[in-house]
């Protein structure tokens, strides 16, 4: 299971929403509990693809992001992006490019631009599985 | 000498090279990694010839990307 605040669920969710129609990305860091993974920061990088069908994160972005998570003591848990006319689920080229398979790969659906759906994954060559995600709606600890 | 990789810090034999210092790290899909030196980015065309130096601060990322 991994678990996000509805602040950070929202941030990424307005983030997403002001790429349109482009896919947007970004990171996701926080603590792993046992088996629970706790989202404690998420951070928005630029999708230098500029595309609605293909997203890569900026590596210059990604350095800050991977040495501001080392700096307040949070492990990388895995990235985010979104689907803006598709379903919240793996694509082929999502598996395809999942390189880590301890990483969670979150995914933001904006087909239903009403009803925006975010699940998270962990993906093991072709096989994704869904791996529960919770948005607390608690403010973070 | 004395290097920092991915934040920890390591003692490494000397003129060692990126390359090299990928595969000790047992780094996977080297293909898909990003390395940068003191944030100075590496070209991959230059794994084999740049040797990390004394006090050097080394970062691996891996690409990540996707589609739809």
């Amino acid at each position: 299971m991994i678990k996000i605040s509805e602040s950070d669920y929202i941030i990424i969710l307005k983030h997403a929403e002001s790429c349109l129609p482009e896919e947007a990305c970004g990171l996701i860091a926080g603590e792993i509990k046992g088996d629970e993974k706790l989202i404690r920061k998420v951070y928005l990088l630029t999708n230098t693809d500029h595309s609605n069908e293909h997203f890569s994160l900026d590596p210059k972005e990604q350095l800050a992001a991977v040495k501001d998570m080392r700096a307040e003591g949070l492990v990388p848990l895995g990235n985010w992006h979104s689907h803006p006319e598709s379903p919240s689920r793996p694509s082929e080229e999502d598996k395809r490019l999942a390189f880590d398979s301890k990483a969670s790969y979150l995914i933001l659906s904006l087909m239903d631009r009403n009803s925006p759906v975010l699940n998270s994954f962990k993906i093991s060559g072709d096989t994704a599985e869904n791996e529960g995600l919770v948005i607390e709606k608690t403010e973070k600890e | 000498m004395n290097i920092t990789v991915a934040g920890v810090k390591k003692e490494a034999a000397d003129g060692l090279t990126v390359a090299q210092l990928i595969e000790q790290e047992n780094v996977e899909t080297p293909q898909y990694v990003t390395v940068t030196i003191n944030d100075e980015f590496i070209e991959s065309g230059a794994f084999d010839s740049t040797v990390i130096k004394d006090g050097d601060s080394v970062e691996f990322l891996y690409f990540m990307g996707g589609g739809r």
